[in-house]
């Protein structure tokens, strides 16, 4: 069964990486551009197995979405990963107090956004 | 990958462009949180792809310039004029970055170097303060694609005993026991036991709770760095305890892996995966096309056209009555026609935009260069242009900016003196006029010292000491080859390439350039292009039978000469008298073979063309039939170059004629009528 990953990533390059990364490790994948965008992906698509999603974006921040994400009940168990150049401990901090699952540390590599997918989808 | 970094790049256009509209609007003195964050976005935005690809140097780069503007965006740093000077060069710097890595060219670093050494200033200002230290520790690093992890078989094994309780936290963030003992699985055989001391009856279980734990045994060559990285997403929301015991022999019994069947069905409500399309959906505005394909659709329309025309004279041969069925459907098509051509036209067009931000760092580095200040105010950026014409504006515009800003504003001393601002304004705005797109450069500088142009040019032997000239007149003399009145040959613009070479490249474009100039409160270029360099606006003539298209940009006026205007000079040269002043008469049809000279060219059209060096020479031919637009057909490879011809059309009755190059053709011709041209004072007093 394909796994379903929703990135979410302002940058298109950024999002044409991941996607590339995904679909080579066999992931299926949905794009948004920010967190409003992905908010609305979700209302069209059965709920992903994980998110993996940027922090700086416009309209609405990785916090924000991932705020607006677990706050829906059908959501709130799913793995959010978040994609960051920031690797200081406080940017962790805060997304993890928004309800991040984890995070990666950008630039990364496909294999190990990859293996932080299966750290949270098993 | 290729195609990715090919979008990276792509996109790096994009996000430049971002920054300077970002950084031009904090200019303009609006430096909201948005606008900020927007411009903190498009250098975060390049630095994150440029670390994926492995950009060293764009990546430091980038990263100094997102912690300057990192502390601007944290308040930490005040934006002065200094700063936003900073923040601008740094712009330029990325985007010459940006086009390095791209082109694989080596980087310079005696042009960063400085603007670096600004943003690590504004930096170290802002770091007294402590709180600009988040994005310190970014590594641009590139790890290792494979991460072979605990295959080492000549690694010796350990035997971990690991004690792992979740917290609450753990499932709320999303994180799932199951996944992280699975991920250990891949360090090394595991043997897992799950601990339900905790658990407590049914009724009295708060879901929300955590209440299992797990005794892992972990056989692996892995450090127990590697163990605490699985857990990494998890540090701080469970109780890990990780020891090693060191009694246990390498030779570990195979574990038992059925232990790592779920402990309890966890509250996975997405377990299912959805039956959704794999299909990844791509969210994009625009779809990238080769030009050749493109331009085969202009080429289509064009056959389109002609074709139309052709039926269109054929339908009005056949004598239809005007309200017949056939005629008005034709009309329609004749209207479809137009919207598909001007459609596909609109494919090529591109917004002036990047032209006109490649401009505002051309002023930047020009006023910087000679210490003016200078202010750029861009209009009409939306306005579209055909992507050719966008390509081969870069280089007169820029010299005609650096020409405004050297020669055309005053330094400022001179500027108060005069009662006007210190800071020069240079207004570049682009707008469509009757079908073409105009673009006009205007500076609020001293305007053209007409006194010294006409003294220049007597010195230079271009025009006669007593030669008695418009303004207007004048003012062309700028665009005569070499022409220059800097005193000093300043390093911005006296390069040798004078405003002839604008006006050449220019006409080149199907466009005309002119200029008009106050006294005191500047000057003025106007541009005038065509939208598409696919089709042209041409006078079509006749002579000697044959039907040719003429470009209109390069007609300076027609005339009917007369007996009275002609003279003759030598036995093969022809004069015709134009406004006390002679111009070199060439017969279109002997240039080009068509017929021997003529006797009497009394009675005969003339077109009169204005050349490169400003002179003028007048075409003779016989009748002036139409003034239209025609196709631009290439003339194919094999027919090789026609001295004199540009290109073929085909007109309305399907007649192919040929497109005229008439500076081609008077410059082949000059050799023979060379004597008379040097003679003849080279100015006309029409428009360019």
């Amino acid at each position: 069964m394909t796994l379903q990953v929703l990135a979410v990533d302002d940058s298109r390059t950024m999002r044409d990486m991941v996607r590339l990364a995904l679909t080579g490790a066999g992931f299926g994948t949905h794009l948004a551009e920010d967190g409003l965008d992905a908010l609305g992906k979700l209302d069209e698509i059965a709920p992903p197995d994980a998110i993996i999603t940027d922090i700086n974006m416009p309209r609405l921040d990785g916090f924000g979405l991932i705020e607006a994400v677990r706050a829906r009940d059908a959501l709130r168990a799913v793995p959010i990963l978040v994609l960051t150049t920031e690797s200081a401990d406080g940017m962790k901090a805060r997304a993890r107090a928004a309800g991040a699952t984890g995070w990666i540390v950008k630039p990364f590599q496909p294999s190990q956004l990859v293996r932080a997918l299966r750290m949270v989808t098993g | 990958m290729a195609e990715i970094r090919a979008s990276f790049f792509i996109e790096c256009e994009e996000l430049l462009e971002a920054l300077q509209d970002g950084l031009q609007t904090m200019l303009d003195g609006t430096h909201d949180g948005e606008t900020v964050n927007t411009v903190f976005r498009a250098v975060h935005s390049i630095k994150g792809g440029a670390g994926a690809f492995g950009l060293d140097d764009l990546v430091s780069f980038a990263h100094s310039f997102e912690t300057a503007l990192d502390a601007l965006r944290a308040g930490t740093l005040a934006l002065g004029d200094a700063a936003l000077k900073t923040f601008f060069q740094g712009a330029d710097v990325l985007s010459d970055l940006v086009r390095e890595a791209r082109d694989g060219t080596a980087h310079d670093p005696a042009g960063s170097g400085p603007v670096l050494a600004a943003l690590d200033m504004l930096i170290g200002a802002a770091a007294v303060d402590g709180r600009a230290d988040d994005a310190m520790d970014f590594q641009p690093a590139m790890i290792a694609l494979d991460l072979d992890l605990g295959d080492d078989a000549t690694a010796a094994e350990h035997l971990y005993r690991i004690r792992f309780r979740p917290a609450a936290m753990l499932y709320a963030s999303g994180n799932e026991p199951l996944h992280l003992l699975r991920a250990l699985r891949e360090l090394g055989p595991v043997r897992t036991r799950c601990i339900e001391d905790d658990l407590p009856p049914l009724d009295a279980l708060d879901p929300e709770q955590a209440c299992l734990a797990w005794d892992i045994e972990l056989a692996a060559a892995a450090g127990e760095a590697d163990i605490r990285e699985v857990f990494e997403f998890v540090d701080g929301l469970c109780d890990l305890e990780i020891h090693e015991d060191e009694s246990m022999p390498a030779a570990t019994p195979p574990p038992d892996l059925t232990a790592l069947t779920p402990p309890a069905a966890p509250e996975q409500t997405t377990g299912a995966g959805p039956a959704m399309s794999a299909t990844p959906t791509t969210p994009r505005a625009t779809v990238r096309v080769d030009l050749d394909r493109i331009d085969r659709l202009v080429n289509l329309v064009g056959e389109i056209v002609i074709n139309q025309a052709m039926l269109s004279q054929s339908v009005e041969a056949a004598g239809l009555p005007p309200n017949s069925p056939v005629r008005s459907g034709l009309e329609e098509f004749l209207q479809l026609t137009r919207d598909i051509q001007d459609s596909v036209m609109m494919i090529r067009a591109q917004p002036v935009k990047s032209l006109f931000q490649r401009m505002s760092r051309i002023v930047r580095e020009a006023s910087a260069a000679i210490g003016k200040e200078v202010r750029l105010h861009t209009e009409g950026e939306a306005t579209e242009i055909d992507k050719t014409v966008i390509e081969r504006l870069a280089d007169p515009l820029t010299h005609m900016i650096r020409n405004a800003v050297d020669h055309g504003l005053e330094q400022a001393e001179a500027r108060s003196a005069a009662g006007k601002p210190r800071e020069g304004d240079i207004f570049l705005s682009a707008f469509h006029r009757s079908g073409r797109v105009v673009i006009e450069l205007r500076d609020d500088g001293a305007g053209i010292d007409r006194d010294k142009v006409f003294r220049k040019a007597v010195e230079r032997g271009l025009i006669e000491a007593e030669a008695r000239l418009s303004d207007g007149e004048i003012d062309n003399l700028l665009f005569l080859p070499g022409f220059s009145t800097a005193d000093a040959i300043s390093a911005l613009s006296g390069r040798g390439v004078g405003m002839d070479v604008v006006r050449t490249a220019i006409q080149a474009l199907g466009g005309r350039i002119s200029i008009a100039s106050e006294r005191g409160q500047g000057t003025t270029f106007t541009i005038s292009l065509p939208l598409t360099l696919a089709v042209l606006d041409g006078m079509v003539i006749t002579v000697a039978g044959e039907t040719l298209v003429v470009p209109l940009s390069a007609i300076h006026e027609t005339l009917a000469v007369t007996q009275a205007e002609l003279r003759a000079f030598g036995p093969a040269t022809q004069l015709i008298a134009l406004r006390e002043r002679f111009v070199p008469l060439l017969d279109l049809g002997a240039e080009l073979g068509y017929r021997t000279p003529l006797d009497d060219y009394a009675g005969s059209a003339v077109l009169v063309i204005g050349r490169e060096d400003g002179s003028t020479a007048a075409l003779a031919v016989d009748t002036i039939e139409d003034q239209r637009q025609v196709v631009i057909k290439g003339l194919q490879d094999s027919y090789g170059r026609v001295p004199g011809i540009a290109a073929a059309t085909i007109l309305g009755d399907g007649q192919i004629a040929l497109i005229l190059d008439p500076l081609d053709l008077i410059s082949t011709a000059t050799g023979r009528t060379r004597p008379a041209a040097a003679l003849v004072p080279a100015m006309t007093g029409t428009a360019l």
